[in-house]
């Protein structure tokens, strides 16, 4: 897709949508009155009424696709399992890749992240200006996703080209060029599939391939499903997480300097960037017909579950338009709430850390390059996608 | 001071054990679980109530 200039985003409470009027007239439903935290975790608690089916939305209701692709895995398995799974299927789904996840798994990785980011570093060169989203961020977590799932790191950017199209397409036309682009994308990951089956490898594809959910091997398009997922759902998350830390980071010096000063207040820091500039933007679909606080809802229609609202809901917390980055209490729900929270949580937090962490260190002193765009994403996953930054100091 | 999280609201979030990594653990799933019966050594009182201040599901009590 190509990339289009937004605006800066200057309300994280009810703008869901910054530029696009295409996303706003292709979306069945918003429902503004439902983004108070208490409602968030009211729908996210409640997978009866509200499925995961399409944690994305899309043009077509489930029922339409469904009679395009007869072939579609429906409720409660869903495209992408675990995410669009709902009970009972959801929680044996889910167990088969929460160990992969855990943090004593995935705090090891930190060595190797560092690496990456350093890594990105070193090939900027020796310049004072450089695009942190474009030169450093978006490479981050495609990197880190590629090297579990197995995939050569040689194809990072056709990945990256995937996730855009899947979550920023949602206002796009269903043109022949974006079909074309799926199929590329499904014969790509078919390929790594039997490839995997052919040569089992010490990675989240085979150890997929292996497993087995109620007593049988799970099928090649649930595997399939999942890897998507993992693609899809670690990539431009984690990378609009780093990208909005640092962006906050380059205009706000005096935050910078205190995690210059003191690197060992960043963990919490990233807390609150994850606080308040949420990255992601969950949709549950409508099961029924029903009144809900109010709302008339009809089966099928979508709901958003914008966490990034709920975060800045002012009976969850105190002063919530203010950026605290030693605010000590802070139950956000930036990884989502109840039984779909964020598989990855450990991971993406792992590269955050990290990646501010590096930054910092190489690059104590930056600002924003006010004589360039910065760009951000459209659709349910937000962050920046230019962050032109102007280099002040080097560690 | 003891602290008690409720495995039927903990979803894994690990705020608990990033924070308080003395007072709680997690298992294979990333599910947490108190350590020491939940007794809170002297000095870690903070570290406790900071847990309870960051989890998502508000899965964590406090007995004084």
């Amino acid at each position: 897709m190509s990339e289009t200039i937004y605006g800066p985003v200057t309300d994280w409470a009810t703008d869901f949508d910054h530029g696009s009027p295409a996303y706003n007239n292709n979306i069945h439903q918003i429902w503004d009155d439902l983004k108070a935290a208490d409602l968030v975790k009211e729908i996210a608690y409640d997978p009866t009424r509200f499925s995961s089916l399409t944690p994305v939305v899309q043009q077509l209701k489930p029922s339409e696709a469904l009679l395009e692709d007869p072939d579609a895995l429906g409720a409660p398995i869903g495209p992408v399992p675990p995410i669009s799974s709902d009970p009972p299927f959801h929680a044996d789904a889910r167990r088969l890749l929460l160990p992969a996840f855990s943090p004593k798994v995935i705090d090891p990785l930190r060595k190797e992240v560092e690496e990456i980011c350093n890594k990105l570093i070193d090939d900027m060169g020796d310049v004072d200006a450089i695009d942190a989203a474009v030169q450093y961020t978006q490479h981050i977590p495609v990197l880190v996703v590629a090297q579990m799932v197995g995939l050569p790191l040689s194809d990072a950017d056709r990945f990256r080209g995937w996730v855009d199209m899947v979550l920023g397409g949602i206002g796009a036309e269903r043109s022949e060029e974006r079909l074309a682009q799926f199929m590329a994308m499904d014969e790509y990951l078919t390929k790594h599939i039997e490839e995997h089956i052919a040569n089992p490898q010490d990675d989240l594809t085979s150890y997929l391939l292996d497993a087995e959910i109620f007593g049988e091997k799970l099928s090649p398009r649930h595997v399939f499903g999942t890897i998507l997922l993992l693609i899809i759902a670690g990539i431009d998350t984690t990378w609009s997480g780093i990208g909005s830390s640092l962006w906050h980071l380059a205009s706000n010096p005096v935050d910078r300097r205190r995690l210059v000063e003191n690197p060992g207040k960043i963990p919490m820091a990233v807390e609150e960037f994850l606080r308040a500039y949420a990255p992601v933007t969950m949709a549950r679909m409508v099961t029924d017909d029903m009144e809900f606080h109010g709302v008339q809802m009809k089966k099928e229609d979508r709901v958003l579950l914008p966490f990034p609202a709920a975060n800045r809901d002012e009976n969850q917390f105190a002063n919530p338009a203010v950026v605290d980055i030693e605010r000590e209490e802070n139950r956000h729900a930036a990884f989502g709430l109840g039984i779909h929270r964020c598989i990855g949580s450990n991971l993406a937090r792992l590269e955050m850390n990290v990646a501010i962490e590096v930054f910092l260190k190489r690059f104590p002193d930056f600002e924003l390059d006010t004589t360039e765009q910065v760009t951000w994403s459209t659709g349910q996953v937000r962050g920046p996608r230019n962050l032109p930054f102007k280099i002040k100091a080097r560690g | 001071m003891r602290v008690h999280v409720d495995s039927s609201k903990c979803q894994g979030h690990n705020r608990c054990y990033a924070l308080a990594p003395e007072l709680f653990d997690v298992d294979d799933l990333g599910n947490a679980f108190e350590l020491n019966d939940g007794i809170v050594p002297s000095g870690l009182e903070d570290k406790a109530r900071l847990a309870v201040a960051n989890c998502p599901e508000f899965a964590i009590t406090i007995e004084d």
